[in-house]
């Protein structure tokens, strides 16, 4: 399985994506935000980071970058995108997921584990993946996601939700919301299941000296439907 | 402008330094000139006050590659690695505008550690702040916290352990002190030293501003009620800037066109052109029209002066500046040639065609002042009194719920939760244990980093004090199952012209030296930070020792949480029930006098060394040291971190439970092993002549003591986190 994983300037998790892609077998490669053209991927990767220093808008120059084109173009014809993080509010602003990433409900950045539900696995990400409840990590400070109303009729009725945060028995309630997300939301698709975008890092918890273990599910999970 | 003695004096020269300056020159300095002295004979810069006592400091160990002198330290981890690090003060801009100067200051010393070749790959912080009941010491706190989070955090280096504490004495000048590690191959590191006769010096990065002039002055005075005044010396920090600046210095040494490189820290174009040039022992030539500004009409003092952050300066060999240019212009950066150097030995600058400084560079440097300040040694405060009927009507348990809710010792998960200390995936111990552990990426080695500081020691006995905070991050070190290997120290005190806050420094400086002359855990860089003071009142003497250590198979690391139910606990090293400077003292019975506890060299390097062993033949389960608010306080974190309870008991001695369970003798551990493992253990434990105490039994959630009394490990959990939660909330 071949995947690509784009360099913003300000990215800094796409080592740690590098990192984790080849350690479940996928065979990487890096492409820098100039390029044009994406290499012949399965799988491509927008990384967390601060790209462009999160000036204007969290995500809104690098959705401008020259590569981006060629990302969204990949993702219209069926390609599976999926945004981390800095990655997710790329997404959003290229259109390609719909809402918006606020600021965290408390103004502070945070760093931790959380747990988070999946809510659909009828879709390349998360099908045949054994656990129903995750622990994933966040580093953030813009990752409480908000759309209208219309919107979040919209992504209900398409089953658009990818995740929600929850504690550690799949319960979804507020106090288990870090960051203050409509409905809990950690990460959502497009309407065709091919574009992820979320906010938990599963290339932090590859390890079981790091964080968890459950991105190593994720990740052999993820190859395996590709494959 | 013609310079005079006034305009001299209003630089924060001094009268005779003035005359020094003319005598040297042999004629009147120009503006420009004069602010180039101002800047490198200021305190921050030239180390005038502390050079002399600096020097006696151990800084040789067979795995010191590069001890201080330099950007930052290096030291040796085998296998053609080594670590860079250095720690450094960012007090005064802190105080005055606390996100900008938090933020600049992590910045600063990233750059120390980049300019080096060395990708930072952990940082750590040590910040002291006053009174929780201070008007200003929420804020400072916030302020502080988020600067160091937003710059860190966007960098992409994970800010893995730190140390916060509140004491009056920092009212009105807090401190904050950044850390920072960096992995380096040990044949590719790159030094400030510039060779060779007309290469080119290069600039890159951000342009020069406004901003930041005069900060390191600044740096070196004392503040009073204009402080305010001051807000345009602080400098404003750009993480952007500087993680394109990172990648794009990384990649050009890559290849071998560099020759030296410093980064534009204190003092900017200023010292890094001089200290390059002096280094090297050359003449540095420089155009001053050719520096990319921000801002118009800036003048050629502005530009020498100028701290702006997230730039840097290069000699290069010739012909490589196409080459070079290309990265920084992939990465969107300044590059310019902007002068050469010269066999001259002196900095000539010109400005258009006219030549606006022209001083020889020993006058800057070798020359600069150094004084040997008049100081006062401290005598060691006499022991108080205890009075045995207060302190055994007291009930151990509600003891240790205050301790626990302190300030000082509360969980500080509110402020490293802001911190991204994950990021580069190899943080194997998070903050919040004794140390925090990366991994060097890619192997099965891991290097733990630890900041410690004990202010109180060090006001109450400024020579025991520089050895207890030493000892204290050896101690750090060796929890987590680490080979201590050097320091780094940001010395903070008062001022170097009071009697005094000079003997303070003079004796925690001796105090440091011979704990880590005995520990074999040399310093190979640091920096001082004086003028910490409001009017004439001094902060409690403040030296922030940042140790590093390494271990050669992380798989052993050792973290402080109680593992498993029946395991015994164990105290390592001798409780003598020294209660004076106590957190105990301090908080319950209100006493401020007496003496801190001894230190004990031996006995805190055979512990420690002893304890290396046990874990080294995999004996060890959970270890932790003892430290503010002894034994009870430190099991108590145990317990909380592992979700286990414990059965306590106080073994049998003539001290009474309250001197037992919260003295804070020094080169103590908590240590848990399993009942399979006792006699192994025992038996190495004897062998090495080391004491130890059998202090109970792990439970499942209760923590009981002396089978009479008993509290809910949750309970203590709570009283452990609510304080800053609920401090920071409103």
């Amino acid at each position: 399985m071949k995947s690509a994983v784009i360099t913003f300037p300000g990215s800094n998790c796409d080592r740690d994506m590098d990192v984790a892609l080849k350690k479940f077998g996928f065979k990487n490669k890096m492409v820098w935000h100039q390029d044009v053209e994406l290499p012949k991927s399965d799988l491509v990767v927008l990384p967390g980071g601060f790209s462009y220093g999160d000036y204007l808008r969290c995500g809104s120059m690098a959705s401008k970058s020259k590569i981006m084109q060629s990302v969204i173009n990949f993702a219209n014809s069926g390609g599976m995108v999926m945004g981390i993080c800095n990655g997710f509010q790329i997404l959003v602003e290229t259109g390609l997921v719909p809402g918006v990433l606020l600021r965290n409900k408390y103004l502070e950045f945070i760093c931790r584990n959380v747990f988070v539900r999946i809510n659909n696995k009828h879709n390349s990400y998360f099908k045949n993946i054994s656990n129903d409840v995750l622990e994933l990590h966040i580093a953030h400070n813009e990752g409480n996601y908000f759309c209208t109303n219309d919107q979040l009729k919209e992504i209900e009725d398409n089953s658009q939700v990818a995740i929600n945060y929850c504690n550690n028995e799949g319960k979804i309630e507020q106090p288990f919301n870090p960051n203050g997300s409509i409905k809990n939301i950690a990460g959502i698709f497009n309407k065709e299941k091919n574009v992820l975008g979320m906010m938990p890092h599963p290339e932090r918890m590859i390890d079981p000296s790091l964080s968890g273990e459950d991105g190593s599910l994720f990740f052999k999970n993820l190859i395996n439907n590709l494959k | 402008m013609i310079v005079n003695e006034k305009i001299a004096i209003d630089h924060g020269l001094k009268k005779d330094e003035y005359k020094k300056i003319c005598e040297l020159l042999k004629r009147t300095p120009n503006i420009t000139e004069l602010g180039i002295f101002s800047a490198m004979w200021n305190e921050h810069c030239s180390y005038k006050s502390s050079r002399l006592h600096l020097k006696k400091l151990p800084t040789k160990g067979k795995q010191v590659i590069q001890g201080p002198g330099e950007n930052a330290g290096v030291v040796d981890i085998g296998d053609n690695d080594a670590i860079v690090f250095k720690i450094e003060s960012h007090n005064h801009p802190s105080f005055i505008e606390p996100y900008q100067g938090a933020a600049t200051g992590v910045g600063g010393i990233m750059r120390d550690v980049f300019t080096m070749g060395a990708r930072p790959i952990a940082n750590l912080n040590s910040i002291h702040f006053g009174s929780t009941q201070h008007k200003k010491t929420k804020n400072l706190l916030r302020g502080v916290v988020h600067g160091i989070g937003g710059y860190g955090n966007c960098m992409g280096v994970p800010t893995i352990a730190g140390q916060t504490s509140f004491d009056s004495s920092y009212n009105g000048n807090i401190l904050v002190n950044a850390m920072t590690l960096g992995l380096v191959k040990k044949d590719k590191i790159f030094y400030s030293k510039a060779a060779g006769l007309n290469k080119p010096v290069i600039y890159v990065g951000s342009k020069t501003g406004r901003d930041g002039i005069h900060g390191a002055s600044m740096a070196s005075a004392s503040f009073d009620d204009k402080i305010e005044e001051k807000k345009p010396t602080v400098q404003v920090g750009d993480p952007f800037t500087e993680k394109l600046l990172l990648e794009a210095c990384l990649e050009l040494m890559e290849g071998d066109s560099i020759i030296a490189i410093q980064d534009m820290g204190a003092a900017g174009l200023t010292s890094s052109s001089i200290e390059m040039a002096s280094k090297g022992n050359l003449g540095i030539e420089i155009n001053l029209s050719k520096v990319p500004c921000r801002e118009a009409k800036m003048t050629p003092y502005e530009i020498m002066l100028s701290e702006s952050q997230e730039r840097m300066l290069i000699v290069l060999e010739n012909g490589k500046e196409e080459q070079a240019k290309q990265i920084f212009d992939k990465w969107n950066l300044d590059f310019a040639v902007i002068g050469k150097t010269t066999k001259s030995k002196k900095i000539e600058l010109y400005f258009d065609s006219e030549k606006v400084a022209d001083i020889p560079v020993n006058t800057l440097v070798e020359n600069s002042p150094m004084y040997d300040r008049k100081w006062k040694k401290a005598k060691l405060p006499k022991k108080n009194k205890i009075n045995k009927d207060e302190i055994n009507n007291l009930k151990i348990i509600e003891v240790l719920k205050k301790i626990l809710a302190n300030p000082n010792i509360c969980s500080k998960e509110w402020i490293w939760q802001q911190y991204d200390h994950t990021v580069m995936g190899d943080t194997i111990q998070k903050p919040g244990g004794d140390s925090g552990v990366v991994r060097v990426h890619g192997t099965n080695k891991a290097v733990a980093a630890s900041v410690d500081s004990s202010a109180v020691y060090c006001w109450a006995h400024p020579l025991t004090g520089g050895k207890q905070v030493v000892c204290e991050s050896f101690r750090n070190l060796i929890s987590v199952g680490a080979k201590p290997i050097a320091i780094t120290n940001c010395l903070n005190f008062g001022s170097p012209e009071n009697e005094e806050n000079m003997g303070e420094f003079v004796e925690c400086v001796q105090g440091i030296g011979e704990a880590s002359s005995y520990l074999r855990f040399p310093v190979v860089s640091g920096n001082v930070s004086f003028y910490n003071q409001t009017k004439d009142q001094g902060i409690k003497p403040t030296p922030s020792i940042g140790g590093v250590g390494l271990i050669k198979d992380y798989t052993k690391m050792i973290t402080m949480d109680f593992k498993e139910v029946d395991n015994i606990v164990l105290v390592i090293g001798k409780t003598e029930g020294h209660i004076d400077q106590s957190l105990f003292a301090r908080v319950i019975l209100d006493e401020k006098n007496g003496p801190p506890p001894e230190i004990n060299l031996f006995n805190e390097k055979n512990n420690g060394e002893t304890l290396l062993k046990l874990i080294d033949s995999n004996l060890i389960k959970s270890a932790h040291d003892i430290s503010l608010g002894g034994i009870i306080t430190a099991v108590s974190k145990m317990c909380i971190k592992g979700n286990k309870g414990i059965n306590l008991k106080k073994p049998k001695y003539l001290i009474s439970d309250i001197e037992y369970f919260f003295s804070e003798d020094q080169g103590r551990y908590i240590v848990e092993i399993s009942k399979k493992d006792q006699k192994k253990v025992l038996d190495i434990l004897n062998k090495n002549a080391v004491h130890y105490d059998e202090l109970g039994t792990i439970d499942e959630n209760m923590l009981f003591l002396n089978e009479k009394t008993k509290v809910t490990i949750d309970e203590l959990k709570g009283f452990n986190t609510k304080w800053l939660k609920e401090y920071t909330s409103n």
